[in-house]
């Protein structure tokens, strides 16, 4: 993150859906910025608006969605290598296929099979994505492709370039698409839930590959995980999304040494400790809103043990902790009441210093 | 956990092999001489990357499967071989199996009341409809759904409920044994951890014996006693949780543990990971046998791997 240029920055982005049910207000206005070279990770409870967020990105809607509001501004080197800033949200499909989609960002799926081609073999698959490249000739986009089987672990690269999806074992297959979305030499990459389906050794050798990887292009990179541990690996920034808004967001090391939303404290207390013999895990109590109704308020109210009164009647705005720090909680309101993170966050949070401290950083 | 010994033992597994005969000249060695032993409300974990054999270890154990080789004792009986009825009787009470997919298990057909009632179903186990619900009733209330669900059918369910319909079908039968094959895989987060919390308050409170496969390290740790490792149809390492977790001796165990990622940003970001593998390692784990490192942990190797490991660790 040493140079600070933008590459894409939202701003105020409001998406719902139409529904038999009503108007699903999914995203409530969401800003964000992102630096290049920066890897930003998403959290948050399943429902809470990452993916909708990110396909926005890429252009990538629903019959049923409609954007309310927002401009998502990507900065990139078109064609004749002149730096431009676009809307994205203002690129038709046609565009955005031509100009953005896997040449300059690419999008990693959870589940592989909806990104690959059942029918091209993986081989070709990977091809068709290097010779999207300008001035590459068909033996060095093979020979590419092979590298890149390579690069993400997949021994055998000459055997399996000629493999159909459906011949690779699920982790193998989500190597693939990594290949795939490499291939084209991103400046983003967008990773949604990219390993949780992937045992803990593959797992590591993706992120570490695409950390690799990042060091050496300057990639930036945007990833969706509810696996806590790997944001603390891969995360420069981390965003706390809860019921379409972000709640919190700020540095990997603000998030986990200093958070100041209480969501953000009981997605802390979820990951299962090691160390304390409780009798149960963690769970935040209670359920996320539903928001085919307006939210009044802060969302996370309701399951809040530290809501204040005016969080059930008046939405809190983002307050600035520190540079790279900001919360939406009325919590931090100058005029609000002292309250501590629980005590077992806190003595989690302490243990972790003095690890740190036992490793001599 | 330290007073294992004293208990009674439920499950014996004596050198289980489960292979599959792919062709004349070509074998799968899913499971290739495996032993290990599950006491009377332990709960066990078994952890090892996709493919090592954790599903059709618990598939021979539940005899979906007719082992190639080896024997499994449950409840003091020879259940390897071919059974005599009451003790196909007996296994199909007494031990059970929940599934990662919880609708493919539910047939789509039924009624919650009618899945769960299954299994009293077929042993006769109740003598009026009157109690046939009410047992029903006091499952749905164990695994923490109501009554109103048992009218429900599986596709008004969300997935962390159906999983707790797959627990109930279980648990009706008051088994000894319950396993649980990937059973949170597939469901959100935060249910995980519920239905995590769920069967260990089950454990508690019948002293039902577990078999916990999955590939979530970091719950088999939270829920286990017991943990087994599971490499290429070998258990290459078991123990107490602590001996595994905190003491493992087997290369393949320490690199499937430093493959975990912490939640401390100041030292995951550049904690180098131990990579293994097989092919290189120079190890052969046909040659092993189990050595004895505690009374309680054991590991799979030759005589000079484990005194080389051992000495990589001190
Ligand atoms: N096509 C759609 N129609 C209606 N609702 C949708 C649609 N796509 C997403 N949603 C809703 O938008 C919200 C955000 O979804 P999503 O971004 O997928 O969440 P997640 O954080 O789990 O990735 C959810 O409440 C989801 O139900
Ligand atoms: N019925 C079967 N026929 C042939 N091979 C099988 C069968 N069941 C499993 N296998 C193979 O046995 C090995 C172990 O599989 P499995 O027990 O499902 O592993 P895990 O559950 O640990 O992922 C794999 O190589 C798998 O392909
Ligand atoms: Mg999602
Ligand atoms: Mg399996």
């Amino acid at each position: 993150m040493n140079n600070q240029e933008t590459i894409l920055k939202i701003s105020d982005l409001s998406i719902s859906f139409k529904t038999f049910a009503g108007r699903v207000n999914a995203i409530r206005g969401i800003d964000l910025e992102l630096h290049r070279g920066e890897t930003l990770a998403i959290v948050g409870e399943s429902g809470s608006g990452k993916s909708v967020t990110v396909k926005s990105v890429l252009g990538i809607h629903a019959a049923n969605e409609i954007i309310d509001s927002g401009r998502i501004d990507f900065t990139y080197q078109d064609e004749s290598g002149k730096t431009v800033t676009r809307n994205l949200l203002e690129m038709n499909d046609k565009q955005l296929q031509k100009e953005i989609r896997g040449k300059h960002i690419a999008l990693v799926f959870q589940d592989p099979m909806t990104s690959l081609n059942p029918t091209m073999t993986i081989g070709a698959q990977i091809m068709e994505s290097v010779l999207r490249q300008k001035g590459v000739t068909r033996p060095e986009a093979r020979q590419r492709a092979l590298e890149l089987l390579q690069l993400v672990g997949i021994t055998d690269a000459e055997k399996r370039f000629k493999n159909y999806p459906h011949q690779l074992s699920g982790g193998m297959r989500q190597r693939v698409v990594i290949a795939i979305a490499l291939a084209c030499d991103p400046d983003l990459l967008i990773c949604d839930e990219p390993t949780t389906a992937l045992d803990v050794t593959v797992q590591a050798k993706i992120l570490d590959l695409i950390k690799d990887i990042q060091r050496k292009k300057n990639l930036t990179v945007i990833y969706i995980t509810h696996d806590l541990g790997v944001v603390a690996r891969v995360a420069d920034t981390v965003a706390v999304m809860y019921a379409g808004k972000l709640v919190e967001k700020g540095s990997a090391e603000d998030l986990f040494f200093e958070p100041a939303h209480p969501y953000t404290w009981g997605l802390l207390l979820s990951v299962p400790d090691m160390d304390e013999n409780s009798d149960s895990l963690y769970t935040i109590p209670g359920s996320p809103p539903n928001l085919l109704k307006p939210v009044e308020g802060d969302a996370f109210a309701p399951r809040n043990q530290y809501a204040l009164e005016v969080d059930r009647h008046r939405e809190p705005p983002m307050f600035r902790i520190s540079e790279t720090h900001s919360a939406a909680t009325w919590l931090l309101h100058p005029d609000a009441p002292r309250v501590e993170m629980p005590e077992p966050l806190r003595r989690r949070i302490d243990s972790m210093r003095e690890e740190v401290k036992n490793a001599g950083k | 956990m330290q007073a294992n010994d004293q208990r009674e033992v439920l499950l014996k597994v004596e050198n289980l092999k489960q292979y599959f005969p792919i062709s004349r000249s070509y074998t799968v060695k899913a499971v290739d001489d495996i032993s290990f032993t599950i006491h009377r409300g332990e709960i066990y974990g078994l952890v090892g990357e996709s493919g090592s054999g954790k599903s059709t270890t618990g598939r021979s154990i539940i005899r979906l499967y007719d082992p190639t080789d080896g024997k499994i004792t449950f409840c003091g009986q020879d259940i390897s071989g071919k059974m005599p009825r009451d003790t196909v009787r007996m296994l199909r009470t007494k031990m059970h199996m929940i599934f990662q997919d919880p609708m493919a298990s539910l047939n789509p057909r039924e009624k919650v009341m009618d899945i769960i009632a299954e299994g009293i179903d077929i042993h006769q186990m109740y003598s009026s409809q009157e109690e046939r619900r009410e047992m029903v009733y006091a499952i749905l209330k164990k695994v923490g759904l109501s009554k109103e669900h048992a009218n429900r059918y599986p596709h008004q369910l969300s997935g962390g409920q159906r999983q707790r319909v797959g627990i109930a079908r279980a648990l009706i039968m008051k088994p000894d044994l319950i396993i649980a094959d990937e059973a949170i895989s597939a469901l959100d987060v935060s249910i995980q951890a519920q239905v995590v919390n769920l069967l260990k308050s089950i454990q508690v409170e019948t002293g039902c014996a577990i078999l916990f496969i999955a590939h979530d390290l970091s719950m088999v740790r939270y829920i286990s006693d017991t943990i087994g490792v599971l490499h290429l149809g070998h258990l290459v390492e078991s123990g107490t949780t602590a001996d595994v977790f905190e003491h493992a001796v087997h290369p393949y165990t320490r690199s499937l543990l430093s493959a975990i990622p912490r939640p401390n940003p100041l030292l995951e970001k550049d904690r180098p990971i131990m990579t293994y593998d097989y092919k290189t390692s120079g190890l052969d784990y046909s040659q092993g046998t189990y050595h004895d490192i505690t009374d309680t942990h054991k590991v799979l190797g030759t005589d000079a791997d484990v005194q080389r490991w051992l000495k990589e660790l001190a």
